[in-house]
């Protein structure tokens, strides 16, 4: 479970900028959501906060019942490798290690690399559908196959949390239409919780319930009767 | 918009190196600046150096037509009158040049005794001012060069005390040689007396050692000094004043050559820092410059924006290295003398003199490293696919691929055999021209080499189980392209570091050893200053008879001129045993029976090597005026004479010059015998003659060792301003890698890599980079020394050098590098951990 109770957050700089004032919001566990908004409102630097990646200037967060404000950095650094699984629009898998070591990493750096650890990274390279890939090299693969890699590597270590930023940003429709089934079954499979920061109507249509992301808080948004048709040929219109 | 502000825009939309790694650029420009302050430096100070040295020569040469010059004992000054009556002879100046030693100074100072009447018509520059106008003719004045008045603190009308054969004398300053023209005498450092004074008090009477010539209008001077050569005895040769100048600078030549050649070590580097920022700046834009290339940038003009880049740092960076190369060449001046400690010129009053074209020469150069660091990289960024570029994820992922690896083995192949192809050549212009391309090939060899070489080490490296050392060497297997562009630069440095610590080791080593076999006696007496002091017949016997002296052997050193193209050799007469020359001299290679043929001469491997001399063979040399044949018995090592030395027995020498005076005793102790108290009796046993050193093969041993060390000092700040900066290349390297890899670090971070983690990710990164690169600098720097050891140096200095290997040192250089690699990698992750790389996983570019 995730709880944020009256987080605060603003940058400084030549242009200060407020985001959040006193925003409160809990995402339960095992819950799918996904967060919808204007670009720059604040949806990354969310899930930031939760990862405790960027510091709240005010308010509490709690991930799986840790106080996030109250940890250091290695304790973060902890948080994120044991609990949070992470899917980036960018994929940022490393073109150095094969796709298995890539989808591996999160166990290794939990110190499991036995035989065990092996089979779990075939487990989900089959259940993202590359169990023929795991030699493979990054760069022999298209976009979509990257973004499955990486699903399988956010959750390969079972983690509570799984935090998605635009996993479909980067993807043609057909693929992003793929990856949004897949990101969704996995981790209703793996009984995580997900958070999903998106423009993508589908995507946002696909979770548990959609929140809106306004200055002044949150908003549900409630898809209307046909919303499903429009998705498959406006894949990648914002709802806003 | 006009073609240079087109030009600016493409150069920002590119990414343009100078402002995104402004650091990275001005190290890069101050590793230029670096090379080209110290080439710049040693060659002002080489130029200044002989520059003085010539003009002084020539100063002292005044218009003389034709110089007739002889051993260093002189020659008969009968040949004088004859040359004086020669018809197509209008002037003839004799001279005799001893040096004296003055009392509260250990160097010696140089006197040239002339008739002030003749000389004035040839040599100006000798002629002084006279207060009165027989102080010229009077036995007991001196007159000064300005440069010597300051040396030795006098003024006219003070009295000098000069050590001469018959015991000290005083002399009166009347005047300043120079001073009655103003033909800027202010250097060299010498003084003038009447010829025939310095004949009577250093016992000289008789001698003379040159007789200037002014000839008639018309005479021609080849033909005139052919003819006179007919006539002049064996030793004595008439040549032109020019011909000597150019022999003096040429004994001096192949040490300077190496020097500059040593400090354009570090210009060399310094264009494998801008290779390393180049290519490590490009990967970095590669995605920028494929989307021009996709917009219409033609490659070429890619390349050109490149090699802009490089040229301009390699401007900025010769600016600054010219003028801190001034400074540190007057600062070399000041401490280490006009030839950087290399023992070649006497007198330690060069000026330093600017020069324009060794100016420009050096800032091209520093230009031309710089664009040559630039261009491969520029090359290979404009042959690379847009599409491809556009597309990868990380912009040095290619890097590992190695497609282009067997071509680069082939390269690296063909670079070595090469190699050892131009080591085989002789030398060019009496330089190793073809030694110092082999070095570059084994260089350039080893840098084509070094993706092969990095990928072969880390393939071998096992792959740990903790997570930062795992990290580390998969990183390094998967792309030892990105680690071998860090690596060029630290090859290089320590690979020519090594190369010279081996050569010096070893020449250490070898002088070492030399020095034992050359001095086996426990005491050694030479009488100062040398040439024109000698022990006599009777200061012999009184030092035979002393007590506590087992033994005693004499040798007389003189010089003879062989050539008159070439300086002077050293003749070396000694009380040596013919069948065991071994005992005495350190002979190298086979020896003769001396028993049969003429008399046996040993030669130092200088003087065979320069003329072609062979063990079996004869060799005339010039005694008494008459040349005499020599067998060649043997050839020995000698370090101590550059020049070239020839052995002979005394009591030959004795019997064909008359000659029975000698310069120096070697001293075999009683047992019991207390050294310093031999040496005291010594001084007290030769009261009244030539003054006299004592000092003991300890001693002397120690000093030598002090001149060699010092004679390498540059050789030593040269090496480590190249490690430096071979360090600062591979630091360079790091930091731009760390920014080039900053979202894999922030990726790494959201999956829970700890910040220490990373740094010892990193720190291991360094360490494996280093310990590679110092392995391979090591192995190419041992290639390196070979070469220098048996090419460059035999063919610079004609004497060889046993290889040694000072393993512990280069064992703990090692092991500071790769600890110095492992700081840095660690320092670099400084970068890797701040939040900006956390949150670059952002970023799309």
């Amino acid at each position: 479970m995730i709880e944020l109770a009256a987080v605060s957050k603003s940058y400084d700089g030549a242009a200060p900028r407020r985001l959040f004032e006193r925003l409160s919001v809990t995402f339960a566990a095992g819950e799918y959501v996904a967060v919808v908004g204007a670009s720059g409102i604040g949806k990354s630097t969310l899930l930031n906060l939760i990862a405790g990646l960027e510091r709240a200037d005010a308010g509490s967060i709690h991930v799986d019942g840790v106080d996030v404000a109250r940890c250091d950095d290695d304790a973060l650094t902890a948080l994120r490798r044991t609990r949070i699984g992470f899917v980036f629009q960018a994929f940022h898998i490393l073109p150095w290690l094969t796709v298995a070591a890539n989808v591996g990493l999160p166990l290794a750096l939990l110190g499991r690399d036995g035989a065990a650890a092996k089979r779990r990274v075939d487990t989900m390279l089959d259940a993202v559908g590359l169990g023929e890939r795991g030699a493979s090299e990054p760069a022999e693969l298209s976009g979509g196959e990257l973004q499955r890699v990486a699903i399988a590597r956010a959750l390969v270590h079972r983690p509570k949390i799984v935090l998605a930023d635009e996993p479909t940003g980067n993807l043609d429709p057909a693929n992003a239409r793929q990856v949004i089934e897949l990101l969704r079954a996995s981790i209703r499979r793996e009984g995580a919780t997900g958070v999903l920061a998106t423009h993508s109507f589908a995507a946002a249509r696909s979770a548990d319930r959609a929140l809106r992301l306004t200055a002044s808080g949150f908003e549900p948004v409630v898809f209307a009767k046909g919303d499903a048709a429009a998705a498959g040929v406006a894949e990648r219109e914002s709802i806003e | 918009m006009t073609a240079l502000a087109a030009t600016r825009a493409v150069a920002r939309a590119a990414g343009g190196g100078f402002a995104r790694g402004r650091v990275r650029s001005i190290v890069a420009m101050l590793a230029i600046a670096s090379g080209v302050a110290l080439g710049y430096a040693v060659e002002l100070v080489n130029r200044s150096a002989v520059n003085e040295l010539v003009s002084g020569l020539a100063v002292l040469a005044g218009v003389s037509d034709l110089e007739v010059s002889g051993p260093g004992a002189g020659f008969d000054e009968s040949v004088y009158p004859r040359l004086a009556r020669d018809p197509e002879v209008a002037v003839a100046s004799p001279v005799l040049e001893v040096n004296a030693t003055v009392a509260g100074h250990d160097a010696p100072l140089t006197i040239y005794g002339i008739g002030i009447l003749r000389a004035a018509a040839i040599t100006p520059a000798l002629i002084p001012t006279l207060d009165r106008r027989d102080d010229a003719l009077r036995g007991d004045t001196l007159f000064p060069s300005p440069s010597a008045k300051r040396w030795l603190g006098v003024d006219a009308g003070d009295r000098v005390q000069v050590d001469t054969a018959a015991g000290a004398i005083e002399l009166r300053v009347a005047g300043t040689a120079g001073d009655a023209t103003g033909i800027g005498a202010a250097r060299p450092r010498y003084a003038i007396m009447d010829i025939a004074a310095v004949q009577r008090d250093f016992n000289r009477l008789g001698r003379i050692s040159r007789v200037d010539l002014r000839l008639r209008e018309g005479a021609d001077r080849a033909t005139v000094a052919h003819r006179l050569q007919r006539w002049l005895p064996a030793g004595v040769v008439a040549s032109s004043p020019a011909v000597a100048r150019g022999a003096s600078a040429e004994a001096s030549r192949a040490y300077r050559v190496n020097l500059d050649v040593l400090a354009l070590v570090a210009l060399v580097t310094g264009g494998m820092l801008v290779f390393a920022t180049q290519t490590l700046s490009l990967a970095r834009r590669r995605q920028s410059l494929a989307l021009l290339a996709t917009l219409g940038l033609a490659r070429r003009r890619l390349v050109a924006l490149v090699v802009a880049e490089s040229a301009f740092l390699g401007i900025a960076g010769s600016i600054v290295g010219l003028g801190l190369g001034y400074v540190v060449a007057g600062i070399a001046l000041r401490h280490f003398g006009p030839d950087l400690g290399g023992g070649y010129f006497r007198d330690d009053v060069a000026t330093l003199q600017f020069d324009p074209l060794a100016a420009l020469g050096m800032a091209l150069l520093g230009v031309a490293a710089a664009i040559a660091g630039g261009l491969a990289p520029a090359l290979e960024a404009a042959s690379a696919s847009p599409a491809g570029a556009l597309r990868a994820s990380d912009p040095d992922a290619r890097w590992g691929r190695g497609e282009q690896r067997w071509r680069r083995n082939t390269a690296a192949a063909l670079c070595a055999v090469a190699a050892v192809a131009a080591a085989a050549l002789p030398p060019i212009g009496g330089l190793p021209i073809a030694g110092y391309a082999s070095i570059a090939l084994l260089l350039a060899g080893a840098i084509v080499a070094i993706p092969s070489i990095t990928h072969a080490a880390v393939s071998l490296l096992p792959v740990p189980s903790r997570i930062a050392a795992r990290l580390a060497v998969m990183h390094l297997r998967a792309v030892p392209g990105r680690t071998a562009v860090s690596l060029a630069a630290m090859v290089t440095s320590v690979a020519l570091m090594a190369s010279m610590a081996i050569m010096v080791a070893s020449f250490r080593d070898s002088f070492e050893t030399w020095l034992a076999v050359m001095l086996p006696a426990d005491l050694y007496v030479r009488a100062s200053p040398p040439e024109t002091g000698a022990l006599t017949g009777a200061a012999q016997q009184r030092m035979l008879a002393l007590h506590g002296v087992a033994r005693i052997e004499f040798s007389r050193s003189t010089k003879i001129l062989l050539d008159p193209g070439k300086p002077p050799i050293a003749l070396l007469a000694r009380d040596i045993d013919p069948r065991d020359p071994a005992a005495r001299l350190a002979i190298i290679g086979p020896t003769v029976d001396p028993a049969t043929g003429p008399p046996p001469a040993w030669v130092s491997e200088v003087l065979a090597d320069e003329r072609g001399l062979a063990v079996g063979g004869v060799l005339e040399l010039p005694l008494a005026g008459t040349n005499v044949p020599f067998k060649i018995a043997g050839v020995w090592r000698d370090y101590a004479r550059p020049q070239g030395a020839v052995v002979i027995e005394r009591k030959r020498f004795a019997a064909l010059t008359g000659d029975r005076s000698v310069n120096e005793a070697a001293l075999w102790l009683d047992r019991d015998a207390d050294p310093d108290s031999i040496r005291r009796t010594v001084a007290a046993a030769l009261p009244g003659t030539a003054r006299t050193t004592t000092i003991s093969a300890g001693d002397l041993r120690r000093r030598s060792l002090a001149v060699f060390d010092r004679t390498f000092a540059v050789t030593y700040a040269l090496e480590a301003a190249a490690v430096a900066i071979g360090l600062v290349a591979l630091s360079a390297s790091f930091a731009a890698q760390t920014i080039a890899r900053r979202r894999e670090f922030g990726m790494l971070r959201h999956l829970g890599v700890t910040r220490r983690q990373l740094a010892r990710m990193l720190a291991i990164e360094g360490a494996a980079a280093g310990a590679i690169g110092t392995a391979a600098g090591l192995g190419v720097g041992a290639a390196i020394s070979v070469v220098l050891i048996e090419v460059v140096n035999r063919q610079s200095f004609h004497w060889s050098i046993d290889f040694a290997l000072p393993w512990r040192g280069l064992a703990l250089l090692a092991a500071a590098l790769v600890a110095l690699s492992a700081l840095t990698g660690w320092a670099s992750s400084r970068g890797a951990t701040r939040d900006e790389a956390v949150r670059a996983v952002r970023d799309d570019w």
